[in-house]
């Protein structure tokens, strides 16, 4: 359990990008209305050149989410100590308004496989997690934000539902969380379920950052409808209608468009995060 | 049926390999093709990140060709690190390992060249040594140790690889010749930039990182190089900014 913080998570409620370098000199000219950014943490963990040199310069303007897609949370084995070292190093000298990871594991036999791979969610996965979540938490020096993932597919071992294992993950580690609508959307879809239903489970008061991001369609070997989470497009209307549900519920959040692939012009994606802006000023009194 | 990760990460790897049982669809029947999401987000992030890291053998070879062999490289050598900016180290030994591209012999050097770019776009930053730092009696140039930015780069092969890069990233530049080629990677700013060294400038270089002084590394080389050129390889690290050090011993007087 964590009992000390160096600097509590403080995004503004209001909406972040994913930062991508192209979009550099337009972010300082017209960033309005984003109001943070977000980064790939193992992005900026070489030794210095222009990575280092851009971040150093925006975080100087902009709140900076620090977003790691590298920790390998849930895996079977230990963490890897010198990623993790790198980790303390970036978060130590950019002080970020926020620090997150996900709920995946992407390491095994000291192999990386640079996607996020799915738990079961069982008793003894609980305890890893919150183990290593106990770990990270502590070598970092401050709270972590854990992210839903992405489904498609589900393991019949699991005998927690995703929102009470998250919930379960929180109270015992003190961490926070950052829900991804998106990745409600498409896990709820794939598997059946009902995506109000899961908002309806979540600890919403636990949730210091909200993703939105693009996902493709395609579909199952039975013609079921099977949605990827490729952060490849704009966001789509379902998924702005689940952000007003959660909104509605808690509270202004902030809010982060995700594209990753096929990387728009900064004007595309500036006005997701005006359609984010407009959800956030839509919520009621 | 529980699914430990080696056998999800030797399924994820290993296209041939059955679906472990366990993994379900929305009505509990056995996930299928919902596997192949898994499995085809490594593949291509994975060899997207080989295109980004090698835009020159992917266009030497072609784009299919890249596809094709960095598929057969990340099952050989998945990253050994979540940094995907070192991804690829490996790569240049597994294509000389490549029959197939035995007559493409230059290959695994371009892909070195390729791999120092990227080293020196990462590396820390430093400050270059004064413009007059050299601005001293000759006698007292030969007696100077250099220290180097750690973004300089030195990379020596057979082959003409500094011209066969320039040729597939210049237009209008000109075709490459035979010949060994030695190339010094400098990062004046923030972008890298490769120059062709004067015959014997690596040698001259690896001396002077091995701690010899100016005027011993140049008899060293001029030995083995006798057309070698100080002045122009001077030149080029003092333009380049990779010089961060000029330390002069005083004689005893």
């Amino acid at each position: 359990m964590l009992d000390h913080t160096t600097r509590p998570n403080d995004l503004p409620a209001a909406p972040g990008v994913g930062y991508k370098p192209q979009h550099f000199a337009q972010i300082l000219d017209h960033a309005n209305p984003v109001a943070w950014l977000e980064i790939h943490a193992e992005n900026y963990m070489g030794d210095g050149g222009r990575p280092i040199a851009q971040l150093r310069h925006l975080s100087e303007q902009f709140p900076i989410s620090v977003h790691g897609v590298g920790l390998s949370i849930g895996g079977e084995g230990p963490l890897n100590a010198d990623h993790l070292a790198r980790l303390k190093h970036l978060v130590g000298w950019l002080n970020p308004a926020s620090f997150s990871e996900h709920l995946a594991w992407s390491t095994h036999d000291s192999h990386f496989l640079n996607d996020l791979l799915p738990l079961p969610y069982t008793d003894a996965t609980l305890d890893r997690v919150c183990d290593h979540i106990d770990q990270v938490q502590e070598t970092v020096g401050r709270q972590m934000l854990l992210e839903n993932p992405s489904s498609y597919l589900a393991f019949e071992e699991s005998t927690w539902s995703e929102p009470d294992f998250l919930r379960e993950i929180a109270r015992r580690t003190g961490c926070g969380l950052l829900l991804d609508v998106n990745n409600v959307f498409v896990s709820a879809t794939n598997l059946d379920f009902s995506p109000q239903g899961y908002i309806d489970a979540y600890p919403l008061e636990k949730v210091g950052e909200i993703h939105l991001g693009g996902h493709d369609e395609d579909q199952d070997d039975h013609g079921h409808p099977l949605l990827i989470d490729s952060h490849g497009r704009e966001v789509v209307d379902p998924v702005w209608a689940l952000l007003d549900y959660v909104l509605e519920r808690s509270g202004p959040k902030p809010v982060l468009i995700e594209w990753d692939t096929d990387v728009p012009d900064w004007p595309v994606l500036r006005a997701e995060a005006e359609r984010a802006q407009a959800a956030l000023d839509r919520i009621p009194a | 049926m529980s699914v430990s990760q080696t056998t999800f990460h030797t399924a994820l790897l290993d296209p041939s390999t059955a679906i472990p049982e366990g993994l379900l669809d929305a009505a509990a029947q056995p996930a299928g093709r919902r596997f192949s999401v898994y499995r085809n987000n490594v593949a291509v992030s994975l060899t997207e990140a080989m295109h980004q890291a090698f835009p020159v053998i992917t266009k030497l070879l072609g784009p299919q060709n890249m596809d094709g062999l960095a598929g057969i490289f990340l099952r050989k050598h998945p990253p050994s690190s979540p940094l995907m900016m070192f991804y690829g180290e490996a790569f240049p030994d597994f294509l000389t390992e490549m029959e197939q591209l035995a007559h493409l012999g230059y290959l695994p050097d371009v892909a070195r060249l390729e791999l120092a770019l990227r080293r020196s776009y990462h590396a820390a930053d430093s400050t270059p040594a004064p413009a007059d730092a050299l601005a001293v009696p000759p006698e007292d140039i030969m007696r100077a140790r250099l220290g180097f930015a750690p973004s300089m780069q030195v990379l020596a092969s057979d082959w003409p690889i500094f011209s066969i890069w320039r040729f597939n990233t210049e237009e209008d530049a000109p075709n490459p010749a035979p010949g060994p080629e030695a190339v010094l990677i400098t990062r004046p700013d923030y972008d890298p930039i490769p120059h062709l060294l004067p015959t014997g400038g690596a040698h001259w270089i690896a001396g002077l990182q091995a701690g010899q002084t100016i005027g011993d590394a140049f008899e060293e080389t001029a030995a083995k190089f006798p057309d070698f050129d100080l002045g122009a390889t001077l030149a080029l690290l003092l333009q380049g900014g990779a010089l961060t050090s000029v330390t002069i011993e005083r004689l005893a007087t």
